[in-house]
């Protein structure tokens, strides 16, 4: 039995009111079929009215359950002849990454994914999912290898974030992770990213510069966990599911930012209610991506990998600027060019009036000097 | 004369004890704000024009002050020539995201830039170069949206142009007001890199106090040279969130350039007043030889 959530528990009361009902009608041998069909009857169209309407704070919730599949469960259900391979060849083994070799539907893969432990000594060995460098490049050696070998890669995202830890600093955390985007945007093999629970910032990221990007219905994505981001806007870590509205974390936010390519559903009340049918479903997703992608040539994937990241971003141009798209339809050579011209003369506008405001000397100290002109 | 019987004369006299503290309060609320500068290292007080003589380094401790953008484009480029791309690209408010479009406003104000970097083209040592410089005093230099497309397009234009990158960093991080927006920056910014890095494009990069979060875990880590200033605070996580989960004190030394040259994730720390030679030598060993050199003669 799923354990429940706080917000599922009028649910859970219901069921269990129907249960007791049945043990009852044993017992006594009363009959109240009537009342339990009313009461499923209940039951159902609560369940529907309360999982289509998913705040993204229960999204949050259903999506860090304990409960939940893992990558593991996932690789075992997905695939065969799966063979975990170890190691970055550098440092150690890092357990909140795992990957390896597998066949889906009979096609040789690589699949890596993060690894959250599923009871407390297991979370301890798997950092709670939270990879050191040596996952990182664990997870970029068997990249690479699979791009030697012309395999397609397959990476589930499941992570709070990378490990925060001063060890993990001392060997790179951070060159990890850039190394492993910029690496990731150069495979010349389809690269399909399923985000399965929680996608926290660059950890997550780490395992996501892919061609196409799926992610669970009730799954999350985003630059800092709400609990983070609570107690950094907030100073208030327990105010996360009011972050949790305002950062748009949920698949759909994510679909309408053009960031993933599809939501694949989950059996009503989250995968850990049904981890065979969460699994089927995701095969199908991850299949049909994986065969339009294999009509791609090595540079048309890159290409088409770098096309989608190039384009994610939202700015727009202050209202006084004149009308240049940037530089890129700018002739670099072409003196005579206007908008060259006018770049360079904005430039040295720009120039002067910055160094004004920005010195201490000129900026912050004459308003204060006129003040004191002023007092004389 | 008897005049000269009355006259007092006039000695030199010594202020008292309260006279002269008051005369020594006077200048004090005298004192423009700004003229004097205090190091937050070590205390010592210095004249703000000595100071920036100084490159803003303290001449006692050598304490590097944080600049902005404009401030380092004066100091490392000839003659302070910047020819900006994008001048104009401002953060839009893509999430509606509560208190982020009255922030914007404010950081404008406060800074006098439009986002957290100034990109453009200029020459260092009469090297042509492209620079991507980031701006702590605008929002903690944090990335969003803007930040990450200005940095793509202006590696987009080294490429193009087949000159050298270089990116001056410092940053809080990716700004949280953008949520994903500003994750996927990091994945732009470093795809942009790869590009122009297979292609034989140079990067260099300089991480400056404090280069942290999404920024050192993108580009700021991916230069083909990696230098930093002298103490600049460079790292992934934030030390309070590293001591609740080790639950430990680190040393005061974590984190600091020093410490990332020592565990091998920078080539050099460079001194402010070293940074434009030491630029200016890397991207003379790039430069194309010369016939004659070539030959040994």
């Amino acid at each position: 039995m799923a354990s429940e959530l706080p917000f599922e528990k009028p649910l859970g009361d219901l069921r269990r009111k129907i249960q007791e009902l049945k043990g009852l009608s044993q017992d006594t041998g009363i009959d109240f079929t009537d009342e339990i069909a009313r009461l499923e009857a209940r039951c159902k169209q609560l369940e529907d009215e309360m999982y289509s309407e998913l705040s993204p704070a229960q999204k949050m919730h259903l999506a860090r359950h304990h409960q939940r599949p893992t990558s593991l469960d996932f690789i075992h259900d997905i695939f065969t002849d799966f063979l975990e391979l170890h190691g970055d060849r550098l440092f150690a083994d890092d357990l909140a990454i795992v990957g390896g070799l597998a066949k889906l539907n009979g096609v040789p893969v690589t699949v890596i994914g993060h690894q959250r432990g599923k009871d407390t000594k297991d979370n301890i060995a798997r950092f709670f999912g939270s990879p050191h460098p040596e996952g990182f490049r664990k997870a970029l050696r068997l990249m690479q290898q699979a791009d030697k070998f012309k395999r397609p890669i397959i990476t589930f995202i499941d992570t709070k974030g990378a490990y925060p830890g001063n060890t993990a600093e001392e060997r790179g955390q951070s060159e990890a992770i850039a190394r492993n985007l910029r690496e990731m945007a150069m495979l010349g093999v389809p690269v399909v990213c399923v985000v399965i629970g929680e996608g926290g910032s660059g950890g997550a990221l780490a395992l996501g510069v892919g061609n196409r990007v799926l992610m669970l219905e009730n799954a999350i994505y985003s630059v800092i966990s709400p609990n983070g981001a609570a107690s950094i806007l907030w100073k208030d870590a327990s105010k996360a599911d009011q972050a949790a509205e305002a950062m748009k974390i949920t698949a759909k936010d994510l679909l309408s930012f053009g960031i993933i390519e599809e939501i694949v559903p989950e059996p009503k009340g989250g995968a850990h209610r049904g981890q065979a049918e969460q699994s089927a479903f995701i095969k199908e997703a991850v299949w049909r991506h994986l065969q339009e992608l294999s009509l791609l040539t090595p540079e048309q994937l890159v290409e088409d990998r770098y096309e989608k990241f190039r384009k994610i971003g939202r700015f727009t141009f202050a209202p006084s600027a004149p009308a240049v798209e940037g530089p890129q339809g700018r002739e670099p050579q072409a003196g005579g060019d206007p908008q060259e011209r006018l770049s360079g003369e904005a430039a040295v506008e720009t120039r002067a009036a910055p160094v004004e405001a920005g010195a201490p000397e000129a900026g912050e100290a004459s308003p204060s000097a006129a003040e004191s002109a002023r007092v004389h | 004369m008897f005049k000269d019987l009355f006259h007092k004369r006039k000695y030199a006299t010594v202020p008292s004890e309260r006279e002269r503290s008051d005369s020594q309060e006077r200048p004090k609320r005298d004192i423009p704000e700004g003229l004097m500068n205090k190091c937050p290292k070590c205390g010592t007080i210095q004249f703000s024009k000595e100071l920036e003589k100084n490159l803003k380094v303290c001449p006692s401790c050598g304490h590097h002050f944080r600049l902005s953008a404009w401030e380092r484009i004066g100091m490392t480029l000839d003659d302070g020539r910047l020819s900006e791309f994008d001048a104009d690209m401002i953060s839009e408010d893509p999430l509606e995201f509560p208190g982020y479009a009255p922030k914007l406003e404010t950081q404008k104000k406060s800074s006098g830039l439009k986002d957290a970097v100034v990109t453009g083209t200029g020459e260092i040592g009469g090297f042509p170069v492209v620079v991507a410089v980031m701006s702590f005093d605008f929002f903690s230099g944090s990335m969003g949206s803007v930040v990450g497309e200005k940095i793509t397009r202006a590696i987009e234009q080294a490429h193009e142009r087949r000159l050298p990158m270089i990116i001056f960093s410092t940053s809080g991080g990716a700004r949280m007001q953008e949520s994903i927006l500003s994750l996927m920056q990091m994945a732009k910014t470093s795809a942009a890199l790869a590009k122009f890095q297979s292609d034989g494009g140079l990067y260099i990069s300089v991480m400056t106090d404090p280069t942290t979060g999404g920024v050192t875990a993108s580009f700021a880590s991916l230069g083909d040279y990696n230098l930093a200033e002298p103490g600049a605070l460079i790292g992934f996580a934030g030390r309070i969130v590293i001591e609740q989960t080790i639950r430990q004190k680190l040393p005061d030394n974590f984190q600091t350039a020093e410490f990332n040259l020592q565990h091998g994730q920078l080539d050099r720390v460079v001194h402010r007043k070293d940074m434009k030679s030491t630029l200016t030598r890397v991207l003379d060993m790039h430069a194309p030889v010369k016939e004659e050199t070539a030959h040994g003669v």
